[in-house]
């Protein structure tokens, strides 16, 4: 079921074409494969599997090809870069969003959602995604030692401390921490293990070092899809270019990437609704890195290791463990909730950025920094959503891609321009002031938030940059994920979020993918496609599906 | 590597000093100009700086000369701006000493100014090779007691190279959970 030459021979045809491998793209290429679809997925990065995840510093190993890191105006991104997008690189922390973050208002004065979604009614479709990728609720014997010592902290200073639900396989996890290289011991659930699997067994065709630049409109209604062929080593190479018609596109390659190839568009296509490009959040992410005490620790904590160490485990572990929620309180105002959630952050880019607590400038370099390096083993990484303000702003496309690259891998320069409103900012100074009261509570540790001043902020969770909602002049896309004004094109990824919700966005990223799919499905078939909705989960499990299946026919109708 | 014949002169000396401010470490020999030696022990420059910097995959070897020329006009300025005494068998930058190497270094690299994106590229592989070695295979780097790597105390890998950590976890409750915490383990 893979695409066919045209009659001309000259351009590939399909019936839908999905740009991206993501959550967004990986469950819309299952569904619609599943259903009889001919897909075309369209991945800009390579494709790698198992033994291909290194652990590796070395520039050229995974670490460097699977990711993104585009440094903007205020704000920089990571995101995925490879078959699996963002879920082969992420830590799988899979929180389902607290009811409240559907209720925010934001920028705009009135809710940004629409009004068919909530908690309650997205909850059928965060099932259907935690039946094809397992979320394990972490035990306290799964939790690392920087998860116990943060969880211990938060218990000192009277708060609760939450193990985070993830897509681990708990029993197959060494606690390596090389989580953000890929997985070498098949223990992440990523989309390499279900939905992927599954599309490409329903005949879904994958092509890797295929980066979409453009759209186009085809005669019949449908649409051309322009991409470039990327070099498997050098990203800045360009070794071909082609195009693929296709009758339905879903856009999902991120919410770094998917506005830029949409304004890219707009010579071809026509004018682009407003909020494409624009309302990007960075899910209100900063962090901070601590420096333990691990005398105190061990005197006010009473924590040690078998081996008598108190903690010096900053390298031990997978990603973030342990969350502290009560900041997540609908009673609390707007713009003042947040959590603050234990994170592993590795050498390579993860380091440069903590500032040393309580020095004169310079605070991130020099010879107090590298003294901070030295007590590496005893850092702990804090790292906080809150409520952003949705002031992203992606500028003029650059040539190729969604960045004007500059190393071979990884490292480029984007459009995105991020200045924090008085909202996020006080939001980011309540969220570091809290840490610092907690984990310099009887002298525990001593902490400093990363500075802004060298990349902008940092976000690994970049959103709502062609958003759903019901007005126009504030969303992009209908709350069918439909592009406003250009029927066909749908996009699934996080760009689709309306806003910052305070928690890790990819199970919610994937439940609204989920939940677009009857539609998506529905437009297809009105435009000749033979193709149904209804697939189970990609393991043949049904329960999922069965839970949604009273919402489907809302969700179809016009 | 540049060719020699047509590099900036004193390209490696000033990469090196401008490396070796933003992590600094010990002198290498009797003599060195480059590191100021305000620390013990290797710093950025030990740890491969510009070895990094000069590979064709961070993407900036291209554009050295020029950074390297504007680094030591910028340097020349502030010396004379400052009433120090330059040394002229050495590049300006090379020729302040560290705390003013340090001074430049932070108006450069300020939100604001109009070359900080280049510095800042300069800064981050520079620090990159301290922390993480991008110029060897980590496993070789330890095993060679890279000292960016090793000054971290990071964790050696099993023989087959991988890292695995058998002891992970205090394997206890630390904490009650929150309240309204939901069956499947989200916020409500």
């Amino acid at each position: 079921m893979t695409a066919t030459a045209s009659p001309s021979g000259t351009t590939e045809r399909t019936d839908v074409l999905v740009i991206g491998s993501g959550f967004g793209g990986a469950i819309a290429a299952y569904h619609l494969a599943a259903g009889g679809a001919r897909v075309v997925i369209l991945e800009r990065g390579p494709w790698l599997n198992g033994e291909d995840f290194d652990h590796d510093y070395l520039l050229g190993s995974s670490y460097t090809r699977v990711f993104d890191f585009v440094a903007g105006d205020g704000m920089s991104l990571l995101g995925g870069n490879c078959v699996g997008g963002g879920s082969v690189v992420y830590f799988a922390a899979l929180p389902r969003a607290p009811r409240f973050a559907f209720e925010r208002h934001g920028s705009i004065g009135r809710r940004m959602w629409p009004a068919g979604i909530s908690r309650d009614s997205l909850e059928p479709w965060y099932d259907r995604v935690a039946e094809a990728i397992p979320v394990s609720r972490q035990d306290w014997s799964d939790v690392p030692y920087a998860g116990g010592l943060w969880a211990a902290a938060c218990n000192h200073s009277g708060r609760t401390a939450n193990p985070v639900p993830v897509g681990i396989e708990t029993d197959k996890c060494v606690n390596c921490n090389w989580m953000m290289a890929g997985c070498r011991f098949d223990a992440k659930r990523s989309l390499l293990f279900n939905y992927l699997p599954a599309a490409l067994s329903h005949g879904a065709d994958i092509r890797p070092l295929h980066e979409v630049q453009r759209l186009s409109r085809t005669d019949d209604g449908g649409y051309r899809v322009h991409y470039n062929v990327i070099d498997d080593e050098d990203y800045r190479i360009s070794t071909g270019s082609g195009a693929i018609d296709a009758k339905i596109v879903i856009v999902a390659a991120g919410a770094g990437a998917t506005p830029v190839i949409l304004q890219r568009s707009e010579a071809e296509l026509g004018p682009m609704p407003y909020a494409v490009g624009r309302f990007f959040s960075g899910n209100g992410e900063r962090l901070n890195t601590a420096i333990i005490n691990e005398e105190r620790v061990r005197e006010v904590l009473g924590l040690s290791r078998d081996d008598g160490r108190v903690y010096e485990a900053f390298q031990i572990g997978k990603g973030p463990a342990v969350a502290n929620w009560d900041r997540l309180d609908a009673s609390l105002p707007e713009y003042s909730r947040y959590s603050l959630e234990q994170l592993y952050f590795p050498p390579g880019l993860g380091t440069i950025l903590a500032q040393v607590p309580g020095a004169s400038a310079p605070t991130w370099f020099g010879k107090a920094k590298r003294e901070m390096l030295e007590q590496w083993k005893s850092w702990l990484i804090i790292f906080q959503m809150i409520e952003d303000d949705n002031e992203g702003v992606f500028g003029p496309p650059p040539p190729t891609g969604n960045a004007v690259r500059i190393s071979q891998q990884m490292l480029g320069r984007g459009a995105l321009r991020y200045a924090p409103t008085m909202n996020t900012i006080r939001g980011w100074a309540a969220a570091d002031a809290e840490v610092k009261e907690i984990l310099e509570r009887d002298g525990l540790a001593t902490v400093a938030p990363w500075t802004n001043d060298v990349v902008g902020a940092y976000t690994v969770h970049p959103l709502a940059s062609c958003r759903i909602g019901d007005d126009p002049a504030t969303s992009a896309l209908d709350d069918k994920h439909e592009l406003r004004g250009h029927p066909g094109i749908f996009v699934t990824d996080g760009s689709a979020v309306p806003g910052a919700l305070t928690v890790n966005p990819a199970m919610t990223i994937a439940a609204l993918a989920e939940r677009a799919m009857p539609a998506i499905v529905e437009a297809a078939r009105q435009r000749g496609v033979e193709v149904r909705y209804g697939a189970p989960a990609p393991d043949g499990s049904t329960n999922g599906r069965r839970g949604v299946t009273p919402l489907v026919p809302s969700l179809v109708r016009d | 590597m540049p060719n020699k014949e047509i590099a900036e002169p004193g390209r490696t000396m000033t990469l090196e000093a401008f490396a070796d401010t933003m992590l600094p470490g010990a002198r290498r020999f009797v003599g060195d100009r480059a590191v100021a030696g305000v620390l013990t022990g290797g710093g950025a420059v030990a740890s491969g700086a510009v070895t990094v910097l000069e590979m064709s995959a961070p993407g900036i070897s291209a554009g050295l000369d020029d950074l390297v020329k504007l680094l030591n006009e910028h340097a020349a300025l502030y010396a004379e701006q400052h009433g120090l005494a330059g040394d002229e068998s050495v590049p300006a930058f090379v020729s302040l000493p560290f705390e003013h190497r340090t001074q430049l270094a932070r108006q450069l690299l300020a939100p604001g100014h109009p070359e900080k994106e280049f510095w800042v590229l300069l800064a981050l592989f520079s620090y990159m090779a301290f922390d993480g070695a991008p110029h060897m295979h980590t496993t070789d780097a330890l095993a060679a007691g890279h000292p960016g790597l090793t000054a971290m105390g990071f964790a050696r890998p099993d023989a087959d190279g991988l890292w695995r950590f058998p002891a992970y976890s205090y394997g206890r409750p630390l904490a009650a959970i929150h309240p309204d915490t939901t069956p499947s383990g989200s916020p409500a």
